[in-house]
């Protein structure tokens, strides 16, 4: 046995084997390297293939797992022909695979044969913010009584901090009713909605919620999200929507668990 | 030093210590999250649960919840997929940074990682990828165990990856591979005997030729696991990781060959999909366990030592 030379190959960044071994791995159309091969000289283009389709088939499982809705209503060879594109076009740049098809809607929209489910895209955005609130950080949403003891002459300058798990989802289709019905087994029944709905996504415990979000909800939140306080957000709310309710809309999102702390201004 | 040692007092302040939970001589499974009703209801009554460590790096939620209820009341195994130990690059700090918080927040009792690479460039494949047996590559190897082990302050243990090609420009075995691993930065082996099988299948030469020339002192754990079977380009048998079914015939015999030889180690049955229900997989533990049994008593304190 040789001694193992550990000064020679530190800086050595490159080495081949691994650059030429990933390139043809998600194309198709590149012959595998040639310093590969069976045992007594057999070849090992099948063998390769087991690499390439378990590169393939695990990522589209990955994209098929993160996006159940999505997948129940294009049916699964759809599905699974689209995400073969999407896989090969835009592989993961994290190991962590729950962090894995954030580009996904964007593909859905630009796919041509989706063209006819235009509110896909958004079912699929809800999807990717419902995992996103399933690895949020654990936080104790804000107690309904907490906005009580702010005293009524600083509420137009109080701040709302978000709960970490907290997303929304604007849509111009009813992409919640669509995510709800399709989320789940079971018989599909149809879909009566033609309203645009925004949804809002919160963990306020262990269980993810995803619901409609009301008239200039999303506009407040928006700006609530973005740190301004709650006189500003519940003004650009108005200019929104005429029929937005501030009360409704502060105690449904205090329920929900959309915040997670409370700052009085003055 | 001794900020370091204060770091660690207080975080042991805030956050309330597992008990120890010993793993010597269990059977043990992958922990499915659709199986936690049922270990949740009804209890194990001894054994191990092993994660991957990537399934539990995000922040929060009801992974690092059902891991926390899981760990206060067994032993847990953390099972790294993706450091890409067996790459020419780098390792990513970040991912490492990870690890070693997972290592740190659930004091696992056993920790290991793959020999193989996954991550190229930028790009995750999320496979196990073979690499070439070298001077070259095996001191880039254990380059990276020993920046792990010092990342997390404990040895790993490392396992032998199941593969379909052979690289040309390999100047050593596998086992050879591993042995000079071992020596070099003091890790451990975990051995996956399901992978021994598919591997010397897949290559034509005898998994008990590769056991006997295994390091099976350095052991600390072992996985058993379902394959599938496929064809090679010339219609040969082609054997497939695949953990989708239970454990074959013949890796049942080889792990009876291999707890005889170096006694009872923590066994693990991983199933990774096709997922079969609670009851299944705790039936193929029970399997493992009742060889482990079997063969515990010659290895206990004071019995002449029948091994070898």
């Amino acid at each position: 046995m040789q001694p193992v030379d550990f000064q020679d190959h530190r800086h050595d960044v490159r080495i081949g084997y691994a650059a030429d071994f990933a390139g043809p791995l998600l194309d198709p159309e590149r012959p595998p390297p040639a310093f590969i091969a069976g045992p007594n000289g057999k070849a090992a283009k099948k063998r390769y293939a087991v690499y390439r389709n378990n590169v393939t088939v695990s990522l589209i499982n990955a994209l098929a797992a993160t996006f159940p809705a999505t997948l129940r209503i294009t049916g699964v060879d759809f599905f699974r022909a689209m995400a073969r594109f999407h896989v090969r076009a835009t592989p993961p740049t994290s190991p962590l695979l729950f962090e894995y098809g954030y580009d996904f809607p964007d593909f859905i929209e630009r796919y041509e044969y989706a063209g006819s489910m235009p509110w896909l895209a958004d079912v699929a955005r809800i999807e990717r913010a419902w995992l996103d609130a399933y690895h949020a950080a654990d936080a104790a949403p804000l107690p309904p009584q907490a906005l009580a003891s702010i005293p009524p002459a600083h509420l137009a300058d109080t701040i709302l901090t978000p709960h970490p798990a907290t997303r929304i989802v604007r849509s111009r289709y009813p992409a919640v009713t669509i995510f709800a019905a399709n989320r789940v087994g079971g018989p599909v029944t149809p879909i009566e909605a033609s309203e645009p709905e925004d949804a809002l996504v919160t963990r306020p415990g262990m269980e993810v919620v995803v619901r409609r979000l009301p008239p200039g909800g999303a506009v407040f939140l928006t700006r609530l999200l973005a740190g301004e306080p709650l006189a500003a957000a519940a003004e650009a709310a108005l200019t929104d929507d005429s029929e937005f309710d501030l009360s409704a809309n502060i105690a449904g999102m205090i329920e929900a668990g959309v915040f997670n702390d409370i700052r009085g201004g003055g | 030093m001794n900020e370091m040692a204060n770091i660690q007092l207080s975080r042991a302040s805030v956050a309330p210590r597992f008990p120890a939970h010993p793993v010597a001589g269990m059977a043990g499974t992958s922990l499915k999250h659709d199986h936690l009703p049922s270990i949740m209801a009804n209890g194990v009554e001894r054994g191990f649960f092993e994660v991957h460590a990537e399934n539990y790096m995000g922040a929060g939620g009801p992974p690092h919840d059902a891991l926390t209820r899981i760990r206060r009341d067994y032993p847990v195994s953390l099972h790294g997929v993706c450091m890409s130990i067996g790459g020419p690059q780098p390792l990513d700090k970040t991912h490492l940074g990870r690890f070693k918080a997972l290592v740190d927040r659930y004091e696992p009792a056993l920790v290991s990682e793959h020999l193989a690479w996954s991550t190229h460039e930028t790009t995750y494949f999320n496979d196990l990828l073979p690499l070439p047996y070298t001077q070259t590559t095996l001191a880039r190897v254990a380059e990276h165990i020993d920046e792990v082990q010092e990342a997390i302050g404990r040895p790993i243990l490392l396992e032998n990856p199941s593969t379909y090609v052979l690289f040309l420009q390999s100047t050593m075995s596998e086992t050879e591979f591993l042995r000079e691993l071992v020596r070099h930065t003091g890790c451990g082996l975990l051995l996956d005997v399901n992978n021994v099988f598919v591997s010397a299948t897949n290559h034509g030469y005898s998994a008990l030729g590769y056991l006997g020339d295994f390091p099976l002192e350095h052991v600390g754990e072992i996985h058993l696991a379902g394959h599938a079977e496929q064809a090679d380009d010339e219609g040969d048998l082609l054997l497939i990781d695949s953990h989708d079914g239970p454990v074959a015939d013949a890796v049942w015999k080889l792990y009876d060959i291999v707890i005889g030889q170096c006694g009872p180690v923590p066994t693990l049955v991983e199933w990774d999909s096709e997922i079969p229900d609670w009851p299944i997989l705790k039936a193929e533990a029970a399997a493992a366990q009742a060889i482990l049994d079997r063969h515990a008593y010659r290895f206990m304190p004071g019995k002449a030592h029948a091994a070898g």
